[in-house]
């Protein structure tokens, strides 16, 4: 029995397809990704040393105040009295959802105080100050 | 003049970087979305309705006033000696429970750095009293 020695051997690995994996690749990240983004009130947050990282923005919902006690949820303006009802809905939704309050740091408590009274009536009680990192 | 007529000779679209621009799209989406995330002082408010009678021993006020200064248990201190100060008190009693109030025109900063102290010194137990004018 005679064997033929096999010599030629394709040792190269396919590339045409590179592109078409690393486009998909692109589109998954691209998706998955949260766009919604909103621009908020101009503001200067406080700085903190203690702190912590927002699990995702997927459960976040953010609360801006700026200095002159305006509110803004989703970029539109509300009364402090208005924001139980929309985060009492947000709160339905997603019942894991943590508040982050993006206040400016000359704001006035009274203001702060009336949005913590309105989250404790909408029962959503995970709050998160954003903050700065503080450098020493 | 002889003009030599030029043959189209099978355009080709050359795809060997097209792997390498893909990449970078990649990357680039990659680096611009994972930068920015939020990061604050987490804090769990009370539920509404939820009072509690808590014995006075185990309460540490702390109340800041408009102009950013604090007392802590009826002592005025300095709001960097508040970690230390409360560490201590913590270590005498560890059921105390640590009440901020806020003057209603007191600035949101003075508070954070309040919150801030706290955190560090591991009080896990805070209140939030309702500001008053």
């Amino acid at each position: 029995m005679k064997f033929t020695k096999k010599t030629k051997l394709s040792s190269e690995i396919p590339t045409a397809s590179m592109p078409d994996i690393i486009f998909m690749l692109l589109i998954f990240f691209m998706v998955t990704t949260v766009l919604r983004e909103y621009s908020g009130l101009p503001i200067e947050l406080p700085k903190a040393k203690r702190i912590e990282k927002l699990k995702s923005k997927r459960h976040t919902a953010q609360i801006w105040v700026s200095k002159e006690g305006l509110i803004s949820i989703e970029d539109k303006l509300f009364a402090v009295q208005d924001v139980k009802h929309i985060m009492y809905e947000r709160r339905s939704a997603d019942p894991q959802i943590t508040i982050s309050l993006k206040a400016d740091e000359s704001a006035r408590m009274e203001i702060i105080s009336g949005v913590h009274n309105e989250l404790r009536e909408a029962d959503a009680l995970k709050l998160n100050y954003s903050t700065k990192t503080e450098v020493n | 003049m002889a003009m030599k007529k030029r043959r189209f000779k099978g355009g080709e679209i050359p795809t060997a970087s097209m792997a390498d621009i893909a990449f970078l799209l990649l990357i680039f989406f990659l680096v611009t979305t994972t930068i920015d995330t939020d990061k604050g002082l987490g804090i769990i408010l009370p539920p509404k309705g939820d009072t509690i009678e808590i014995k006075k021993k185990n309460i540490l006020n702390c109340l800041i006033n408009s102009s950013g200064n604090v007392l802590l248990g009826g002592e005025p201190v300095k709001i960097q000696d508040i970690n230390r100060v409360v560490k201590e008190k913590l270590r005498v009693n560890n059921k105390l429970i640590i009440s901020v109030k806020t003057h209603g025109k007191s600035r949101y900063r003075d508070y954070v750095k309040v919150i801030d102290q706290l955190k560090m010194a591991n009080a896990t137990r805070i209140s939030i009293a309702e500001s008053e004018l």
